[in-house]
């Protein structure tokens, strides 16, 4: 007997659907790329706290420059690096509603770096998201403040030379000593437990932030399949292989 | 009552801001204006009024706070001088981009580079000809007096608002430290969220199932829309220059020579003209209030009727190129100035109009 697919499609059987707080529009992300999930993890967390309406959110440049396009949520869109001042901004006048940044590494952990220290330092009771995929993606490739040792990038076409290009930065371990930061993390997004992880990472930054406990840092090791011109699932492994090792998953501090 | 005060120019805009109902200062110290911050400080208005005051890490800092509470409609502002203002010049872009409206106190010190503390008027062509990167316009107001100092505080967040534009008050290490009296404004209470989501729709709130999400934003990929986006900016500049010119003459209507002049210079040539006039020479003083939008119709209009222009500013001659375009050639136009952090005596600038513009 033949199933008719309109015996399927019933509420009964809905296992699993999309936030309503994310928009329709495709993501310009490219396949593979962490940055689609941990968007989705941020839709899903404002939405099961509830918290929707009472939400802003800084964009910086990057790849998640038009991340504004997703989440149903007010938003501002920095400049490069700036997103910890906007947030600060932001909280400052408007204390009683939740403020979350998200960065890449390039605008976290280089450009932005006095941005990130001082308004971690000052505890601002905001939520901040550290993607750390160790390359530039939206300029084509090029090193970040966090690209490996060796690692290979367009202004690094011979790989990392700590002599000549300087160490990778720990930023996450940077702000893990501020006596501001009230929890700080880092996680990934490549398996399923992963992601189950990161989420419940940002809920608790989160419910911080409505403690009024200080500064809750995310930092998520992620992939750059394009940036690092393999395919996803080699990225992964590459990731676990190489990316862990220096960039160890786990929480770095929890008041 | 009317509340008169003796007071600093700096602190006459401290005192100002919580007075007109401000919702945050940002900024980080630098002579010679820290006396802004100090005051707010000191006046503590978090304890009265509301007002937020904070010590950012640097200028660029101090700038994207602004521009996170100015997205939230907030009434933000902050002050610094010449090397912490070419700092703010990123964030700058981003707010006219983003048409955010804000107040940026400019006290002006000699530059290039580090410079000197003392007073100087060579910020101009940064202030007036937009500073960041691409076609902008703040709107600045440049005050003579501390009294203006004080007044012009409100004027610029009205102006800001109005246009959903950063205003610039274009002032100079003299006017910041020099102390006269002031007549202070009563109390303007601060906006409420209510008033806010009114009076400023577009501002980030948290956004309520009533209206669409409102993004804060200068990004456009799209070039076709961006030149769009472009022509509005352009279309909201020349509004400014059509209903927003201020400006202050003194001693034109009988005039043969003008003098053109700003802030501390205008103050300087008001005695040059009294000077002049003792000589029986027939000179007046335009004092441009905005410097943008620019009096060009107004100079232009006196300069049928006179002999000669000359353009006096503490630097080595930046708006007399704006003075030239408005008279267009049709009479002689010239700059004397002392700079680097020199201020010019009303007896130097009698000297420069005498051998420049009438014996030139």
């Amino acid at each position: 007997m033949a199933i008719d697919i309109k015996d399927i499609i019933k509420p009964e059987n809905l296992v699993y659907s999309k936030s309503s707080l994310l928009t329709n529009r495709p993501m310009h992300y490219c396949p593979g790329c962490s940055h689609g999930v941990v968007n989705k993890i941020i839709a899903e967390v404002i939405e099961e706290l509830g918290i929707q309406e009472d939400v802003i959110g800084v964009a910086p440049v990057g790849c998640s420059v038009l991340m504004y396009n997703y989440i149903e949520v007010d938003w501002h869109e920095a400049a490069h690096g700036r997103a910890p001042a906007v947030g600060t901004g932001i909280k400052r006048l408007l204390p009683e509603k939740y403020v979350f940044t998200y960065q890449g590494d390039g605008d976290c952990a280089a450009i932005g770096t006095a941005e990130t220290i001082h308004a971690c330092n000052r505890g601002e009771n905001i939520v901040m998201v550290f993607i750390n995929n160790g390359i530039y993606g939206m300029t084509g490739g090029q090193m970040a403040p966090t690209t490996l040792q060796g690692m290979k990038a367009s202004t690094c076409p011979f790989g990392r030379d700590v002599q000549r290009d300087g160490n990778p930065l720990k930023m996450t371990d940077i702000v893990a000593t501020l006596p501001g930061t009230c929890y700080v993390t880092r996680q990934a997004v490549h398996t399923a437990a992963a992601v189950r992880k990161t989420k419940k990472a940002i809920i608790k930054a989160f419910e911080n932030q409505k403690n009024k406990k200080g500064t809750s840092f995310v930092e998520v090791v992620s992939t750059c399949n394009s940036g690092w011109k393999m395919t996803p699932m080699e990225s992964n492994k590459w990731m676990e292989a190489n990316m862990f090792p220096f960039y160890p998953l786990g929480d770095l501090k929890n008041e | 009552m009317r509340e008169i005060r003796l007071m600093k120019g700096n602190e006459a805009i401290a005192e100002a801001a919580i007075r007109c109902g401000a919702d945050g200062y940002f900024g980080y110290p630098i002579t010679p204006q820290s006396e802004v911050m100090e005051t707010l400080m000191a006046l503590k208005p978090w304890e009265t009024t509301g007002m937020v005051v904070l010590q950012a890490e640097s200028e660029i800092a101090s700038i994207n706070m602004l521009y996170g509470g100015a997205g939230c409609g907030k009434k933000v502002m902050t002050s610094s001088s010449s090397p912490g203002i070419s700092l703010m010049q990123e964030g700058l872009t981003y707010l006219a981009g983003a048409e955010l409206p804000c107040v940026v106190v400019n006290v002006v010190r000699g530059g290039p580079g580090l410079g000197t503390i003392q007073p100087a008027q060579s910020d101009y062509f940064q202030a007036v000809k937009g500073g960041g990167h691409g076609d902008y316009k703040l709107i600045v107001l440049a005050p003579s007096s501390v009294q203006e100092m004080a007044d012009f505080v409100e004027l610029a967040f009205d102006l800001a608002f109005k246009y959903r534009n950063p205003a610039m008050i274009l002032s100079d290490g003299m006017i910041g430290q020099m102390m006269e009296k002031v007549e202070m404004k009563p109390y303007r209470p601060r906006w409420t969220s209510e008033e806010i989501a009114n009076l400023h729709p577009w501002a980030t709130t948290g956004k309520p199932k009533s209206r669409e999400r409102n993004i804060i934003t200068s990004v456009e990929l799209d070039a076709n829309a961006f030149e769009v986006f472009n022509h509005k900016l352009q279309k909201k500049y020349q509004q400014m220059e059509e209903e927003e010119v201020r400006f202050e003459e003194f001693q034109c209507d009988d005039a043969d020579y003008l003098f053109v002049a700003y802030g501390s210079s205008a103050r300087i040539c008001q005695k040059s003209v009294q000077i002049l006039r003792g000589k029986g020479v027939k000179v007046g003083l335009l004092r441009p209030i905005t410097l943008f939008p620019f009096p060009s119709k107004k100079i232009a209009e006196l300069s049928n009727r006179l002999k000669g222009i000359l353009s006096v500013e503490m630097s080595a001659g930046q708006m007399v190129e704006d003075v030239k375009l408005a008279v267009g050639c049709k009479v002689k136009v010239e700059h004397f100035g002392r700079y680097g952090g020199v201020i010019h005596s009303p007896e130097e600038v009698v000297d420069a109009l005498e051998k420049k513009i009438i014996g030139g």
